[in-house]
């Protein structure tokens, strides 16, 4: 648990913090949710009040929550491109301990509540009526009781589920910078609302569960412990037992008030953990240079902190005169501008990097479109060319901890588990590890896109589009890296051993290509789409800083820094606009998803591609409009000065 | 302070402002005299004949066409999905005695009526929540009498010589000054446009505050189509905020803000998302008015009772400005966005507000003065002209500051029953810095018979402060005073 990366100083000194005042503040408000439920199960008897043995409990629930959102968020979600992949994900190792231990809670929860609800919920096994139990020693199954415990089991169990599907653990930022009270307390409604909504389905779920297979973990409690069925009882897993008003309320409520503390814990943290943080643009001490902003930027894990740091400077870059001054400022002595230099650099990486994602799927999607009737034998082939470049890339880095990452599949909820050159920031098709049997032995090898390599700009070459991802899968190809060797290998050499687990999993990929191509229903056309934006909201707030500061340098640069760089931003942003502007031409591409209409189920990243058109759009005519006729005297290609000529003449 | 007795008299009857010249407005006869400025004001006539309003009044009809031998449950069903819960209760309380039990027909009614008196209690409270949706608009619209008025709503693009009106007819006509062709933008669900305005940073988003959401239109400025689809616009609703009446991009683009006077919660929307924010803040009932200052810093917000607040947009939190008398009711920001000039429905004044501290630095914030300053008084005054006298001063309906902080129009109510006390634009002479000054310039006059009903300065005129102002006489007419200086 305790890996490199959490031992990095952000995650030390920062998110821990975070998270545990957002899991103190849940724990906090936990006794009000008892209150009100202890009220709310038993607002028809004037019971006295014995809820505080089972808030004691409920306490430890809250703090595991607490854990497993701080081991499980991620800023970019995982979006399944098939069907295939979401079952994978489902299925996955990880994602079962995830379930495991909260259908274990959700009993935990629901025998808090049975506790606290009491009357006929209060004991497994009672004596049994009296007409039967003349004898008095003979005990009998309380059926309410299990019911209500498997009901905890089964809503523990579909949260974590829906919690997958729906990507719960996906943490976006929010548009505006508000404090946290008031964000809590506006989200606050909606997350009642929700819980008592999905508690409601659950209820529904969980009865027509029951309903069918209600007789098997009955007959099971009674062999194991020995205990009689009370036949005077109505059973509950027939239409009559069932219809018991009193008990679907008392389970319904039950379920809201499990699901409200966890989505409230929920709440907290993505509140917590997404607050805004203001880093230092310099440092007059050098053992706090690694915490300043130029620094920070460059970093490539954890990736909470890259996305806070992007966002801290968006803001500076809008809202702060005197950190702007900071980064425009030269270095003492010498004279250089670092600062300018090293966040300019990072921004215009990563803003390469999206655009040059874009053309390598764009010319997957094309090659696709002629390899589609090879369906047949398209296994063999790209069996052929993973391997081909993975062999190539184990030759050149062989270290003993990367052949251990090959075995371990990696986690479905991202938050890699080894950290090696695997960068999601640089991975070409879904950042994240999709399917669980892909080899991950792919991914890892990711290097950093040089923009000074000779494969920068330029992907014509047909080695590159030979071993390229294919549009269906959720796999990714390894993009061109300054770590490979430009030269082909073109002899297969034997598939290491380690190397098995991966075959599986191309042998998976290309049944999925193989069925998608057949039963175009089961796959999720815009999701590649999707996937393919997934972390937009780093370039979103790449460009705005950026453009930000370029607009104001008009004014504040005293020394002319920004100028130097004026060609080369103007040029990646032009380039990232063809790219974007092709890649909305494909099919399903400008497609709309769904609304999600809850908080809870962030569906920001679908639509983070529109996001990322605009804040282009906004960010070029931001330094159009500032510099206007000034630009003519910037030095770029023909082709560029025609684009930007369409962009002064207010034409895109 | 400024009062309107400090003010040239208005023209004499028949002549039309044409433009500003050694500090005064120079009136004439004719367009002709125009010419040796060396730039023809465009024109734009809007016959009201074409322009048939659209008469759907909600629900009234329903009934004649709808097959009323569905039965209860399907009725239920449609009344639910239409107007809620009252909906529902009004369906089954109107039973039959065949169809349902007569003591869920009499608890209906009696719920009805429960919910009517808290509903009418609540109302007043806030009075305009008893107002049909259109009356509302009309109510707090920017657009002086916006029911009779053939533009609805008018707005010039930041950056490019282009505008977009929005008509009678619900329609939207965009006019650009490089081409020829007019896109008209016809949507389903643009019904009663309050406010238009285009996206900063941007060629080609328009967002539109409709009747029951908001759309975003995206024109392709390059699209030679006079008929753009309705696939071109973005629907942007939320439940409960119906309707929209005011709405505000922010200068940076990123998030546009919509206000109802029904709801207590102003919207920010990510556009691209499609998802929005509320920041809601009790008091008040409902926002009817919005304006971003220019720098971004703040957003004023206006709310349908005798309060205002002021948002800073670094972390959204507001001032509350109770007034006294009434609304306020328009308000415009200085360019440096340091002050406020309000006006509150009921008195005859402008108000002055004072922001001095910088709002990009942390901690900055409440820097404001405590009370806001009269400036102007704009009580009525009458002036002796060739014709006779003429009356002038009222409330104002809207007020606009040019872009570059040297003009003030404010757009004078005046008193339909008196013939000689007309609406009227009033201009000033401003001045930001070093202190903060308001000097009289004149009034601007239309053809005789029309009336002004909307203003607006164009946001990037080269040589000046250009005043475009929206007229109603029986037909349309828009004309444009160019103000040298």
């Amino acid at each position: 648990m305790f890996n490199s990366e959490q031992n990095h100083w952000f995650v030390r000194k920062v998110i821990f913090w975070r998270a545990a005042a957002s899991v103190a503040w849940s724990v906090l408000l936990l006794p009000v949710t008892t209150a009100l439920f202890a009220f709310l199960s038993r607002f028809s008897l004037f019971h006295p009040i014995q809820w505080i043995s089972g808030g004691q409990y409920s306490f430890d629930f809250v703090l595991v929550v607490g854990v497993f959102n701080l081991e499980y968020y991620t800023v970019v979600p995982s979006v399944p491109c098939t069907k295939i992949a979401l079952l994978g994900k489902v299925l996955h190792p990880q994602q079962s301990v995830h379930s495991l231990v909260h259908s274990m809670m959700g009993i935990m929860v629901t025998w808090c509540a049975a506790t606290m609800i009491g009357g006929r919920y209060w004991i497994l096994a009672a004596p049994c009526s009296e007409e039967e139990g003349v004898t008095g020693q003979k005990m009998c199954l309380n059926e309410y009781y299990l019911f209500f415990l498997l009901a905890g089991a089964f809503m523990g169990y579909s949260y974590s589920l829906l919690g997958v599907v729906r990507n719960m653990n996906y943490v976006s930022f929010q548009t505006i910078q508000q404090c946290k009270y008031l964000r809590f307390k506006g989200m606050l409604p909606q997350v009642v609302r929700y819980s008592a909504v999905q508690s409601l389905y659950s209820v529904r779920n969980y009865c027509l569960f029951y309903f069918f297979f209600g007789y098997i973990p009955r007959a099971w409690i009674c062999t194991t412990l020995n205990v009689h069925e009370d036949s005077s009882l109505h059973r509950l897993d027939t239409v009559s037992g069932l219809l018991d008003f009193r008990l679907l309320y008392h389970l319904w409520l039950s379920g809201t008030f499990l699901l409200l503390t966890w989505h409230i814990t929920l709440l907290l943290f993505r509140i917590f953990i997404t607050e805004a943080y203001s880093f230092p643009v310099q440092s007059s001490f050098s053992e706090d240079v690694s915490q300043c902003l130029p620094k920070v930027l460059s970093e490539k894990q954890p990736l909470i902190l890259k996305f806070l740091a992007l966002q801290d400077l968006f803001l500076l870059s809008q809202q702060s005169l005197s950190r702007r001054m900071e980064v425009f400022s030269l270095s003492q002595p010498g004279g250089h501008p670092h600062n300018w230099n090293a966040i300019c650099k990072e921004c215009l990486s990563l803003l390469s990097d999206l655009s040059q994602r874009l053309v390598e799927y764009q010319e997957v999607v094309a090659s696709n479109g002629r390899a589609r009737p090879l369906s047949s034998h398209s296994d063999q082939r790209s069996t052929s060319s993973e391997t081909l470049v993975t062999s190539g890339t184990e030759e050149q880095l062989q270290t003993p901890q990367q052949s251990i990452g090959l075995k371990t599949p990696s986690s479905v909820f991202l938050r890699s588990t080894s950290l090696g050159l695997h960068t999601p920031m640089t991975a070409p098709f879904t950042p994240r590890q999709e399917s669980p049997f892909s080899s991950s032995s792919v991914n890892r090898f990711v290097g950093n896109v040089d923009p000074s390599s000779p494969w920068y700009g330029s992907v014509q070459s047909p080695h590159v589009m030979r071993r390229g991802p294919k549009l269906w899968t959720a796999s990714t190809g390894s993009p061109p890296g300054s770590s490979l060797p430009p030269s082909p290998t073109t002899i297969p050499s034997p598939v290491p051993a380690a190397q098995k687990p991966g075959l599986f999993s191309l042998w998976l990929q290309n049944r999925q290509e193989q069925v998608c191509s057949r039963y175009s229903d089961l796959c999720l056309p815009e999701a590649s789409s999707q996937a393919l934006f997934a972390d937009s909201q780093a370039h979103i707030w790449a460009l705005e800083g950026l453009s930000n500061l370029v607009a104001a340098s008009y004014k504040e640069d005293r020394f002319g820094v920004v100028q130097t760089m004026l060609p080369s931003i103007l040029s990646t942003m032009l380039l990232l606009q063809e790219a974007v502007d092709k890649h909305f031409k494909l099919p399903h591409a400008s497609s709309k998803p769904v609304r999600s209409t809850c908080c809870l189920e962030d569906s920001t990243f679908k639509t983070l591609r529109f996001a990322l058109r605009a804040a282009l759009k906004t960010a070029m005519y931001r330094i159009t409009v500032t510099f206007g006729e000034h630009l003519h005297s910037v030095q770029m290609s023909a082709e560029h000065r025609k684009r930007l000529q369409q962009f002064m003449e207010y034409k895109e | 302070m400024n009062s309107l007795s400090l003010f040239p008299p208005p023209g004499p009857d028949g002549n039309i402002t044409l433009f500003e010249s050694n500090n005064e407005l120079v009136c004439g006869t004719s367009l002709g005299s125009r010419q040796k400025q060396g730039w023809e004001p465009p024109s734009l006539l809007f016959p009201r004949e074409s322009l048939k309003p659209h008469s759907r009044p909600e629900s009234s009809s329903k009934a004649a066409f709808l097959d009323h031998r569905d039965t209860l449950w399907m009725r239920s069903a449609r009344a639910w999905r239409d107007s809620g819960l009252s909906g529902l209760l009004d369906e089954i309380a109107n039973c039959t005695e065949e169809e349902v039990p007569r003591w869920l027909t009499v608890g209906c009614s009696w719920t009805l009526a429960l919910l009517r008196w808290v509903s009418s209690f609540h109302g007043s409270l806030f009075p305009h929540l008893t107002l049909s949706s259109e009356d509302m608009v009309a109510e707090f619209s920017q657009v002086l009498d916006w029911s009779d008025c053939a533009v609805r709503a008018f707005a010039w693009h930041p950056h490019t010589d282009k505008f977009a009106v929005s008509l009678l007819d619900d329609s939207i006509r965009i006019y650009n000054s490089k081409s020829a062709t007019a896109p008209t933008l016809k949507h389903r669900l643009q019904r009663n446009v309050a406010a238009l305005q285009w996206k900063p940073l941007c060629a080609s988003a328009l967002a539109v505050a409709c009747h029951n959401c908001l759309l975003v239109w995206h024109v392709d400025p390059t699209s030679l189509s006079t008929r753009p689809s309705s696939g071109c616009a973005q629907v942007l609703s939320h439940p409960g905020h119906c309707p929209v009446t005011s709405i505000a991009w922010s200068p940076n683009g990123s998030l546009l803000l919509s206000a109802s006077p029904v709801d207590t919660a102003m919207m920010v929307w990510d556009v691209a998302g499609e998802s929005c924010v509320p920041l809601q803040r009790v008091g008040g009932g409902g926002v009817t008015f919005l304006s971003w200052s220019p720098d971004g810093s703040r957003v004023l917000a206006s709310t349908p009772s005798a309060l205002f607040r002021v948002w800073e947009t670094r972390t959204w939190t507001c001032e509350r400005w109770p007034c006294l008398k009434g609304r306020c009711q328009t308000g415009c920001w200085s360019p440096d966005g340091t002050r406020l000039l309000f006006s509150v429905q009921g008195e005859m004044v402008i108000y002055a507000l004072t922001f001095t501290d910088a709002p990009g630095e942390p901690h900055g914030w409440s820097g404001s003065s405590k009370a806001a300053a009269i400036v102007a008084d704009l009580s009525e005054t009458s002036f002796s002209t060739s014709q006779g006298q003429v009356r002038v001063g009222g409330q104002v309906q809207t007020m606009a500051w040019d872009p570059r902080g040297e003009r003030l129009a404010v757009l004078l109510k005046g008193d339909p029953e008196a013939p000689d006390r007309p609406a009227m634009i009033a201009v000033f002479k401003t001045r930001i810095s070093p202190i903060f000054e308001l000097l009289p310039c004149g009034f601007v006059k239309g053809e005789s018979g029309a009336e002004p009903r909307l203003l607006q300065f164009h946001p990037h005129f080269p040589n000046g402060a250009l005043l475009t102002v929206v007229k109603n006489p029986s037909s349309q007419h828009f004309t444009a005073a160019l103000q040298p200086y």
